[in-house]
């Protein structure tokens, strides 16, 4: 069954065309890839899945209900979960007391029962499986303090509190070092093994290949290709968008 | 300089000051925690009870502000940028006047009545605008009690320019300073409990970042209306409490000062941690008082202490002192 189906989606800035006409199917618990050039429309994509933005034209349809036209806290509290590009912490508040936003929300109230639970113990839990050292300064320290490899794991771990049905990471591994994304790659799987859904917006295309089960290539707002990604890399027309290549 | 030492700093014991419960472990803890809190309750009491009248209306009148500066802070930090404090004040003012005035309701009924109502209606009166963030916001809040200040006067409502007066008194001094003083210690300490909980968290999260919020599930305009109706009560109460201190309401009371002097007071006293305003409004209202002997001079030496509070510590007064309180100094031996 398609978790979440993306149909004839346009958006325009001015002149700009965003996006045009994009339509995309995700399965249940599988992982799908966007690629495409600087200015493609990935980031578009993933502020209208997520209702930050809305569509001129299309509908989004998640466990098939209509998302578009909501807002992006009610869109969360049905289950979809989004990470920031720019990390986007509440840099006045410890690491630990950052995963205590998301775990007031009314998604986690639900699925617990009408009952929040100790929350900092349940916020240490979720930052000691994304990485955080639990026995160290590390949760307690002010997110403004962390370091960069830190904040993207942040961002992971509100999804995780937020118990989303499908994580939407968008560059997630931009700016990390090839050590810390191995570290990060690990946290994917196991969320992929628990039933959830993945969508991530990568340049790092060698490691995104590893782990998707389909990518789909965006250029100039338009779906250029969609397939799996041994057919990805193969392609010709995808090679002349993303890289360049004359052939 | 002595020769071969440096200067060690040493902080305290973080469990000391972070968990509630450590404080117990000794009466030497419990004294660290208590001493920076009853200083200024026991202090500004001796003050306000002691002293002659006249500089008892000033103490008064400078818990008002104090509230309002502390209400602005809270606001701030819920990412309201307030620049109309006055709305809420003349509003919460109106309210206590109108119903003391028409309905002739007693004092114990007209300021809590106009403390939640007013507060209701200035979230109403916002909540149309509630989208906007930063300056835009600010913008609106400092247009509206300058609108409402010339409604009054163009259509002669509630007393019109006149506006009004007779209204019923507090029965003695001393029932209106304990009033105002277990009022605003109130305020501050509720507040700062409530920002330190996890329903406050939400609002500070606000502030530093909207969108992630919103991206945490979490509905920021509902919680957003929760923050203004707090904050725009507290300044409701200071409304209602100053009409009946004056027995007078009129349209002063949408004055630009009860919306600037709040803002002076947070830059001064330190923002985010609600008792720096409070220990700025303790200095530039009574200083202001202090400052009329020079006439038209005074607002020239009041200018100038305010910059240089600013120049010498962006940080504010209470952040500078809370972070000397909790750190020692001494000389060690180079090795």
């Amino acid at each position: 069954m398609d978790i979440l189906e993306v149909k004839g989606i346009t958006k325009t800035f001015g002149g700009v065309t965003a996006l045009d006409d994009v339509s995309v199917n995700i399965e249940e618990n599988t992982l799908l890839g966007i690629i495409g050039p600087n200015g493609s429309g990935k980031t578009t994509f993933v502020n209208i899945v997520t209702g930050f933005v809305s569509p001129n034209k299309g509908s989004v349809l998640f466990k098939g209900k209509e998302m578009v036209g909501l807002s992006p806290y009610t869109i969360t509290n049905k289950g979809i979960g989004r990470a920031f590009q720019m990390v986007r912490p509440f840099f006045h508040l410890p690491a630990f007391k950052n995963i205590i936003v998301p775990l007031s929300s009314p998604r986690v109230k639900a699925s617990s029962g009408g009952a929040y639970g100790d929350k900092d113990a349940i916020a240490l839990d979720i930052l000691e499986e994304v990485g955080f050292e639990r026995d160290s300064s590390v949760p307690y320290k002010a997110a403004s303090v962390l370091p960069h490899g830190y904040l993207k794991r942040l961002e992971l771990a509100r999804l995780i509190a937020l118990k989303s049905d499908i994580f939407i990471l968008d560059e997630l591994f931009s700016g990390l070092s090839i050590a810390e994304v191995m570290g990060i790659v690990p946290i994917i799987e196991k969320i992929l093994s628990e039933g959830k859904t993945v969508i991530m917006v990568e340049h790092r295309l060698k490691e995104l290949f590893r782990i998707a089960d389909k990518v789909i290539v965006l250029n100039y707002g338009k779906k250029i290709k969609e397939g799996p990604p041994k057919e990805i890399l193969e392609d010709e027309e995808v090679k002349r968008a993303y890289l360049g290549v004359e052939v | 300089m002595k020769e071969n030492y440096r200067k060690e700093r040493i902080a305290r014991g973080i469990k000391a000051r972070s968990d509630d419960i450590y404080a117990l472990t000794s009466y030497k803890e419990m004294w660290y925690l208590l001493f920076p809190r009853l200083v200024p309750i026991v202090g500004i009491a001796i003050i306000a009870y002691f002293l002659p009248l006249y500089w008892k209306k000033v103490v008064i009148t400078t818990c008002i502000f104090a509230m309002l500066s502390v209400s602005w802070d809270f606001l701030s930090s819920c990412g309201l940028l307030s620049l109309g404090q006055a709305l809420f004040f003349g509003i919460g003012s109106y309210t206590a006047g109108s119903l003391n005035h028409y309905l002739h309701l007693p004092i114990y009924v007209t300021i809590p009545v106009a403390t939640v109502v007013g507060g209701f209606i200035s979230t109403m009166i916002l909540l149309p605008v509630i989208r906007l963030r930063g300056i835009y916001f600010a913008m609106v809040t400092l247009i509206l009690p300058l609108m409402l200040m010339r409604l009054v006067e163009a259509t002669k409502m509630l007393g019109g320019t006149e506006g009004l007066t007779g209204l019923s008194p507090f029965p003695n001094t001393w029932v209106e300073i304990t009033f105002i003083l277990a009022a605003m210690w109130a305020a501050l300490f509720g507040l700062r409990r409530l920002i330190a909980s996890d329903y406050g968290l939400i609002f500070v999260s606000i502030r530093d970042n909207d969108r992630a919020t919103m991206a945490s599930g979490i509905n920021i305009y509902a919680f957003k209306a929760q923050a203004l109706f707090i904050g725009s009560s507290i300044c409701a109460f200071c409304g209602a409490f100053m009409t009946h201190s004056y027995q007078f309401t009129g349209m002063p009371v949408f004055a630009m000062e009860f919306s600037i002097l709040p803002i002076a007071a947070s830059a001064i006293g330190g923002i985010g941690t609600l008792a720096g305003p409070l220990m700025g409004a303790f200095i530039l209202v009574p200083l202001s008082e202090l400052l009329r002997e020079f006439g038209t001079l005074r607002i020239v030496f009041y200018g100038l202490i305010l910059v240089i509070c600013v120049v010498v510590l962006p940080e504010g007064i209470f952040h500078y002192l809370s972070r000397k309180y909790n750190e020692m100094e001494r000389w060690a031996r180079l090795e």
